[in-house]
Formats: C-alpha cells, sequence, structure tokens
C-alpha cells in the first residue's frame, strides 16, 4: 500500500512537470496567444533563468524524494508484522551517532550548494536600476485593470503590454515600473518572468527580453479585492517593424469620422468622460482605461470578454454583469443611445 | 497485545444518576484539563466541518469554467472564512485541545498548572470564534444584512482599510481573532507552567514524552509569535476608527509593514501546527513498531532548532514583494536551513521504523501517510524557499498545494491518527477499526487527487483566490479532478462522523492499555478518574510502563 501511493505521486508529480513542458513546446505559432501560461514553457529572460534554476530545484528533491520514500518504502515493507510472529518485541535501538551525524551534514551540505546557486540567481535577475538603453514602461495597477505608459514614446493605454520582440544581435529589454493606485496588485507574465508585487507607496521592477513574437497572458496575481478574478493583463510581443507600427498608431490622437459625429457628441455629454481619455476630444478623465485606441485592444475589462462591437455594446449597458462589482457604472442610457456610443468606441481603432 | 495488570491503575468509581442540567452545568463549569481538552477538540471538529463545506463549495464553483454557482463577493468571502477558521478555529483548538488532556497525563501530573486559566482560554477562543462568525449576520451593524470579511486570511493592507473594505467585516475579522488569541496565549502560559512545574518524581526534561518536549515548544512559540499579530490587529484597528495612518497608504503609511507583522506571526504559526503533529508521529509510530524512538536526544534538539530557526525566516512569504537582494538572500538561505532538522526528524522516524514489527492499525496508517506527505511537502517548501523559483510559484496554486500537504497531509493525518489512538483513552471505548480503515483510504484517495493535482494549475500559471476562470486558458480539467477528490475527502469524513458515535454508543471497551503502550497515560483507567492518578506516578525512564512490563530489561539502562 505504501509503495502504491509512491507511485502515484511521484509519477504525477513527474509526469505533471513533462506535460507542462510538452504543452509549452507544443504551444502552437507564434501569434496565437497561449492562454495556458505554463512556467516551464518560458519566452524572455528572467523566466528562462528561472526555469534552468527550477528544473535543479526539482533534480536535486526528485533525488531526495526519491530516496527518503525508497528507504521509507522498504522499511514499512521489510518490517510489517509477518504471520508467523513470535510476538516478542524486536530489539531495542536506541539511536546511532554516526547516523544522526550523517544526517545531518549531508542535508546541510545540500542547502549549502543550493543556497549558493539562489544567491546568484537572485543576484541576476533583480534589478533595482534601468540599464540605459532599456525601454521604460510605468505599469499602474488598478482595482481591477492594468495602465501603462510609455514616458519616451508618449503612449498611454490599456490591459495590453506591447514589446518589441528581443534578439542576442539587438536586444532590445523592457524595463517595467511598478506602481499601484490603490491596493496591492502583483504583475505576472508566467512566460516571461516570474511576479512582482505592485504596492502602493513603492516601485517596484521587473524586465522582460522576450525572444519570441507572440501573445502571452498573465494576470493579476495578488488578491486585491472582489474582482481579482478578472485582472488579466496580455502581452504582444511584436517584431521591431511591428512595434514601430504599433507605437506611431499608438501616438495618433482619435480621428473622428463624420458617420458618428452623434455618437461622439453624445459620448462627450454623458458622465464617461469623468473617468475616460479620448485623447482628441476634450475627455481626459482619468480614473478608467484611456480610450484613445480602444479597438486595438483584443479584450474589454482587462480579460473580461472580447473586444468586438456586440460585447463593446453589452459591456456600456452593463459593466456589472460581466465583472460583478466593478467600479464602472452602467450608465442608464437607452438602447439606441448605447447604440450611437458604441457605433463612436468602435472606430477609435 | 494485552495489558498487564500495573500497580499505577485507579479505582473504577461508578458515578450516580445526574440530570442532563447539572450535566451541562459541569460541562460549562469545568476547570478539568481533561474535560476541557474535550470541549476544544470537539469544538474544533466542528469547525472543521464547516470550513471543510466552505472549501467544497468553492470547488463545487471551480469545478466549471465560468461557473456562477457562487458570486465573487460571497466566493471571496468563502476562502477568507475558510482560511482563517481553518488556522485559527480547527488548527489551534485542536492542537491546544489534545494537548490540554494528554499533557498532565503523560507527565503524571493530575491537572495543568492553572485550571482556571486554562477553562478560561478555552471560552476566549470559542467566543472568538463565535464572533468572528456573527459577521455573517451583524458585520454591517444594524443598519443592513452581516457580510463575512473577504480580505483573505492574511488580510493584506491596505485593502483592510477603511477606504477599500467598507462596513465591520473586517473588524469582526480583527477581534474573533485577537479574543482567541489571548486564548491561545493562556494556553501556551499554561502549558509551559505546567511541563516546568508539575512533572512527577523521577521525570527530568530528558525523561519527558517527545510528545511533551515538542509542544513546550510550540507553547514558547506561541508566546513570540502571538504577541506581534495582537500589535499589528491593534494597530490597524487604530487605522480603521481612530484616524491612524500604520498600513493607510495613501497618508504615508506603509503597506509592507503589515506583512512583516503578520509573517512574523505567520510562519511561526505553520510550526505551531506542524510540530504538534511531529509529536503525536513521535509517539504512535514507536508503539506501532514495537520499538523505542530512535534518536531522542536528537529529537528535542531538531525540535528547538525548528523552532528557533522559524522564528527567523517569515520573509519567504514576501519574496514577491520587492525586498532586494540581500534580504531575499537572507531569507533563501534561512528558510532552506529549516530543512535540516526537519529532515533529521523524518529520518528519526524512519530509524524508529527500521528493525520494528509494523502493526498497521489505524493510527499507523494515517501516520505512514503523512510520513509520504510531509516528505513531499518538505520538499515543495524547499522549491517555495528557492526565492527565483518562488518568483513563479507565489500566489499561486502551487503554493495552495503545498500548504495543504502540510496542514491536512502533516497535520490533519496525525491528528487522525492521534484521535484513533487515544479515543479509548478518552472514552474508554475503541474506535471501529473497520470504519476506521474506509475512513483512511478515502481521505488519503481524496487527499491526493485534490492537492497533488493542485500543483498542477500552479505551474500552468493560475493564481489562488480567483472564483473564475476562462474556458481557454485549459485549467477546467485540472480542477475537475480537484474537485471530485473532494468528494472522496467528503465521504471519508462522513465515515470518521459515524464511527465516533457508533464508538460512542457500541464501541468495545478498550481496558486501560490497548495498543500495549509506554506512556503514563495508558498506566490510569479509560477515561481516567477526574485527579488522574491514585497516587503519584514515579518514572525511571522516558517509557515508564516498558520498564514495568520488561523488568528484566528496562529503558534507564540504555538511556
Ligand atoms: C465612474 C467611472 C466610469 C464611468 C462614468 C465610465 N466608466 Fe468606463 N470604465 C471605468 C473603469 C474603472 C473601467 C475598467 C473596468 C475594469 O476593467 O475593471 C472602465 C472600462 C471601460 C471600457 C473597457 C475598456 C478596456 O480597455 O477594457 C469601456 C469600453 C468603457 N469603460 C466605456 C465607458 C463608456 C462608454 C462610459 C459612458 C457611458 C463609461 N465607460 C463610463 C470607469 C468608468
Ligand atoms: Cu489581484
Ligand atoms: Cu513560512
Amino acid at each position: 500500500m505504501p509503495r502504491l501511493r509512491l507511485a502515484e505521486s511521484s509519477l504525477l508529480f513527474v509526469g505533471l512537470a513533462f506535460c507542462t513542458r510538452v504543452a509549452g513546446a507544443l504551444s502552437g505559432p507564434a501569434q496565437a496567444p497561449i492562454s495556458t501560461p505554463s512556467i516551464f514553457a518560458p519566452v524572455s529572460r528572467p523566466a528562462v533563468v528561472i526555469d534552468a534554476y527550477a528544473w535543479l530545484v526539482v533534480a536535486v528533491c526528485g533525488v531526495i524524494f526519491v530516496l527518503v520514500a525508497g528507504l521509507l518504502c522498504f522499511a514499512l515493507l521489510r518490517f510489517r508484522l509477518r504471520g508467523d510472529d513470535d510476538g516478542r518485541e524486536p530489539p531495542q535501538v536506541y539511536g546511532s551517532n554516526p547516523l544522526e551525524l550523517a544526517w545531518t551534514l549531508i542535508p546541510l551540505i545540500t542547502v549549502f550548494l543550493l543556497s549558493l546557486v539562489s544567491i546568484r540567481v537572485v543576484g541576476e535577475l533583480q534589478l533595482e536600476t534601468r540599464p540605459p538603453d532599456w525601454m521604460p514602461v510605468t505599469v499602474v495597477g488598478h482595482q481591477w485593470w492594468w495602465e501603462l505608459h510609455y514616458p519616451e514614446l508618449g503612449i498611454t493605454t490599456a490591459n495590453e503590454l506591447h514589446v518589441p520582440v528581443s534578439d542576442p544581435a539587438s536586444p532590445r529589454p523592457t524595463f517595467l515600473n511598478l506602481q499601484s493606485q490603490d491596493v496591492i496588485h502583483s504583475f505576472w507574465i508566467p512566460q516571461l518572468a516570474g511576479k512582482m508585487d505592485v504596492v502602493p507607496g513603492r516601485q517596484n521592477h521587473v524586465w522582460v527580453e522576450p525572444a519570441r513574437t507572440g501573445v502571452y497572458v498573465g494576470q493579476c496575481a495578488e488578491y486585491c479585492g472582489t474582482q481579482h478574478a478578472n485582472m488579466l493583463l496580455r502581452v504582444v510581443v511584436h517584431t521591431p517593424e511591428d512595434f514601430e507600427r504599433w507605437a506611431r498608431g499608438q501616438q495618433r490622437q482619435a480621428v473622428s469620422e463624420a458617420s458618428v459625429a452623434e455618437g461622439r457628441d453624445l459620448f462627450l455629454r454623458t458622465a464617461c468622460v469623468s473617468c475616460h481619455t479620448v485623447r482628441g476630444t476634450p475627455a481626459a478623465g482619468r480614473v478608467g482605461p484611456d480610450l484613445t485606441h480602444l479597438m486595438s485592444r483584443a479584450t474589454l475589462g482587462a480579460g473580461a470578454l472580447r473586444n468586438d462591437a456586440a460585447n463593446l455594446n453589452a459591456w456600456i449597458q452593463s459593466p456589472d454583469h460581466f465583472k460583478p462589482g466593478v467600479h464602472m457604472p452602467a450608465m442608464g442610457l437607452q438602447d439606441a443611445e448605447i447604440n450611437l456610443v458604441a457605433g463612436f468606441l468602435a472606430t477609435l481603432k | 497485545m494485552s495489558s498487564a495488570d500495573l500497580p499505577l491503575h485507579a479505582s473504577v468509581e461508578v458515578p450516580p444518576a445526574i440530570s442532563w442540567t447539572d450535566r451541562l452545568h459541569g460541562w460549562v463549569a469545568t476547570v478539568d484539563h481533561k474535560r476541557l481538552g474535550v470541549l476544544y477538540v470537539a469544538s474544533g471538529l466542528v469547525f472543521l466541518l464547516v470550513g471543510g463545506s466552505q472549501a467544497s463549495m468553492m470547488r463545487m464553483q471551480l469545478f466549471y469554467a465560468g461557473n456562477d454557482l457562487l458570486s465573487p463577493e460571497v466566493f471571496n468571502r468563502f476562502f477568507t472564512v475558510h482560511g482563517t477558521s481553518m488556522v485559527f478555529f480547527v488548527g489551534m483548538p485542536l492542537v491546544i485541545g489534545i494537548a490540554n488532556y494528554l499533557l498532565p497525563l503523560m507527565i503524571g501530573a493530575r491537572d495543568m498548572a492553572f485550571p482556571r486559566l486554562n477553562a478560561w482560554g478555552f471560552w476566549m477562543f470559542l467566543f472568538g470564534a463565535l464572533l468572528f462568525y456573527f459577521s455573517y449576520v451583524g458585520a454591517d451593524g444594524l443598519y443592513g444584512a452581516g457580510t463575512a470579511p473577504d480580505v483573505g486570511w492574511f488580510a493584506y493592507s491596505p485593502l483592510t482599510g477603511k477606504a477599500f473594505s467598507r462596513g465591520n467585516s473586517t473588524d469582526y475579522w480583527v477581534l474573533g481573532i485577537l479574543v482567541a488569541g489571548f486564548g491561545s496565549i493562556s494556553a501556551a502560559i499554561n502549558m509551559i507552567a505546567t511541563t516546568l512545574t508539575m512533572r512527577c518524581r523521577g521525570m527530568t526534561l530528558g525523561r519527558m514524552p517527545l510528545f511533551v518536549w515538542m509542544m513546550l515548544v510550540v507553547s514558547w512559540l506561541i508566546l513570540v509569535a502571538m504577541g506581534p499579530l495582537t500589535a499589528a490587529q491593534v494597530m490597524l484597528l487604530f487605522d480603521r476608527f481612530l484616524g491612524a495612518h500604520f498600513f493607510d497608504t495613501q497618508a504615508g503609511g506603509d503597506a509592507v509593514l503589515w506583512q512583516h507583522f503578520f509573517w512574523f506571526f505567520g510562519h511561526p504559526e505553520v510550526y505551531i501546527l506542524i510540530i504538534p503533529g511531529f509529536a503525536y508521529a513521535s509517539e504512535i509510530i514507536p508503539v506501532f513498531s514495537r520499538k523505542v524512538i530512535f534518536g531522542y536526544p536528537v529529537m528535542v534538539a531538531a525540535t528547538c532548532a525548528i523552532g528557533l530557526l522559524s522564528l527567523g525566516v517569515w520573509a519567504h512569504h514576501m519574496f514577491v514583494v520587492g525586498l532586494g537582494k540581500g534580504v531575499t538572500s537572507w531569507f533563501v538561505v534561512a528558510t532552506m536551513l529549516v530543512g535540516v532538522p526537519t529532515g533529521i526528524k523524518i529520518f528519526n522516524w524512519i530509524g524508529t521504523i527500521y528493525g520494528g514489527k509494523l502493526h498497521f492499525r489505524v493510527p499507523m496508517l494515517f501516520c505512514t501517510a503523512f510520513l509520504f506527505q510531509f516528505l513531499i511537502a518538505g520538499l515543495t517548501g524547499i522549491m517555495l524557499a528557492a526565492a527565483p523559483f518562488d518568483w513563479q510559484l507565489s500566489d499561486s496554486y502551487f503554493v495552495v498545494a503545498h500548504f495543504h500537504y502540510v496542514l491536512i497531509g502533516g497535520l490533519v493525518f496525525t491528528i487522525f491518527a492521534a484521535i484513533y489512538y487515544w479515543f479509548p483513552k478518552v472514552t474508554g471505548r475503541m474506535l471501529s477499526e473497520r470504519l476506521g480503515r474506509w475512513h483512511f483510504w478515502l481521505f488519503v484517495v481524496g487527499f491526493q487527487l485534490t492537492f497533488t493535482t493542485m500543483h498542477a494549475q500552479g505551474l500552468l500559471g493560475m493564481p489562488r483566490r480567483i472564483y473564475t476562470y476562462s474556458a481557454d486558458r485549459n485549467w477546467e480539467i485540472w480542477n475537475q479532478i480537484t474537485t471530485t477528490g473532494v468528494l472522496f475527502q467528503a465521504l471519508g469524513i462522513a465515515v470518521f462522523v459515524c464511527a465516533i458515535f457508533h464508538a460512542l454508543r457500541r464501541g468495545e471497551p478498550a481496558g486501560d492499555d490497548p495498543w500495549n503502550a509506554w506512556t503514563l497515560e495508558w498506566s490510569t483507567s479509560s477515561p481516567p478518574p477526574e485527579y488522574n492518578f491514585a497516587e503519584e506516578p514515579e518514572v525511571k525512564s522516558r517509557r515508564p510502563l516498558w520498564d514495568l512490563k520488561h523488568p528484566d530489561d528496562p529503558d534507564w539502562r540504555h538511556e
């Protein structure tokens, strides 16, 4: 019976690590979003280093597990009470100093070596200041969405971080300053970097240097209130050319098409503007996400639903339906008015 | 295994028939450490059922992607109340209660050093717990329906500030734990005083059962760790009611300060809960291996080392808060070091088993599972201690898996072992071996299904405390296995409840010493009389009953 449990747990453990590896390796073409972000399928430097280090730790622990569990299984099977027992007590052994010394020293040495490796990796990955040529991005956590600023590019957006791919010939790492507007959140894109808390009143940092284009999904990892579950963040890694194109698009002001002038006016007359910014219009609210290029984003409500015309309508009508507790109120507009407003927003590419 | 007729035997009394009001009064007004122990354990088990039901509801919610069985508000309250209950109102009373019952018996004393303080401690715990649960009806005062706290069991600021947590639910969280905490502190003082001053003749510190040693270390840890928590809670109340700004980041307070306070308590708390598990295992494994514990002095030293080290590792819960390289490295090394004395214990238990004659009765079955599960828990603990690895694992389901391996795989399994082992002493009746085996196997299977798979969700990027996830994240299948395990665990618990009622009504009489054991509690009658021992026992070794049963080869010749 103990043998069964050992087999079961060790198999599961090994199998699991293996599966996540394979899943990572197989996970689709570059542009398809990988929505199951295995930490064992890293594509960017902190995560890649962590991955190698993690496997070392798993290996050390695995060896310890096999040895100790094996010994335990052997003892349990070998010394179970036999049918032909004579009823006498077994010899009483009170201890053994050499053995105690052995199983104190060997673990001590293991811990010592593992500590050295760990300290080295910590030193390698934790950066307190931005190296001069790295692109800075400020990430502001809000209940329950992410605000993103590119100070050098003059871009403000939300819930979708765009960065250029970095290759060894021309490295283009991104350095993220993490700030919070309200409570503690945690920035976590498993395939790019380990997590780092976003703490109000503090500046934390994390950096990424993705080696592959694609879309990588992560979400807030520190419980931050009612909608902690719907605080996703997508990182889109572009080729350098695509990144320039994206940045130029984001730098533009919103262009107003005449066909949606009515919707635009309605939007500007409603309280939407006290919470949202649309650059190029008087709307300059800072409570909610910048909507200037809303339609360039894949989701609404920090990943709560896909961004398309129908969902946009539904969201404006009742954000609470998709994200109960959300800090955007239903504005009580008529259906026709919602269509007009949504029609306007749908042009904000 | 037949019991020898022992000279320390107390005479059996037949109590006169009494009315139920007298009996109730007897329980409410009691200062007898045994009755208080039973009260502690019984209330702990009731809260275990309550906390378990909350967990089952959460698991049902997560069974399907995008499920809407529970609203986010209800879900967030459940995980807060579940976590808080399991630590403060299940773990603590069970651990303190079992010690309360056994500690005086094991050292040959007639009661705890401060019997009335003992009763006070129990009622503080119970009313603290009830105050906490009262939030469900009273958290918004008289002005509306109540809501339970929803800030998570470690209640990170500034989420607990007035700005983000309106109403009074957080205050119930603070006050409930504060009140129960006074109970724990008084219990700790009592256990230390009892152990240091009330041991029977001949019981030097070096002859105390390991159980007593370990509870002594636990008591010290409670004393050291509970203070900072209480202080932090009072500071939080100041913030919420008196306009202080300790943790109020919008007015220059520090969110991380709370974490230091909390985890300075929170990490030792883990050991406050798991060392008693070691204590039960250290009594049960030798008896069912029919061998003396291997390396007694080393076990004592390892326990003290764990106690000391556990006070210097708290920030490993904060590796992702941005500690800086130096602090991170320190806490990596310190945390990994705890693995050494913990490993020593596992090796000594194996040493005890090795060369013995293993009787796989129900208590031993639970201890066996404990050894494997605790080994895994320790190793995933090393992974979490490895800071860069922890940057990925922290706050994910991997952590949830890890600490349930510790607290269920380690503590709850040994508590079940302890209940099957000492129930005969407490009630005079045996728990059914057959039902016990059903309980064990259902629970083991359920536990593995639930918590082994949980590691996977964590590695696949699923954070803890989310009430929903979308189907395209491919977490559903893992969550379904996890939830299926809950069913088995629940069945196991149902069998356990049946076994208890069955035993109370129709259990086989146990006799004084059903397991042919060696410590003093087995020398008196089952259940023991109010005064425990008719005359003060005298011991010459760590296993006084072994000496009696084997006058030809007593222990004191070898110690
Ligand atoms: C009280 C402030 C407030 C008002 C008024 C408000 N919003 Fe919002 N809005 C928010 C917040 C906060 C969010 C982010 C919600 C989240 O994801 O948790 C949001 C999100 C959105 C989004 C999704 C953006 C994205 O990238 O995910 C859209 C679209 C939107 N609002 C449109 C509107 C429109 C149209 C109106 C007026 C009818 C409006 N909002 C009024 C606060 C507000
Ligand atoms: Cu969050
Ligand atoms: Cu800890």
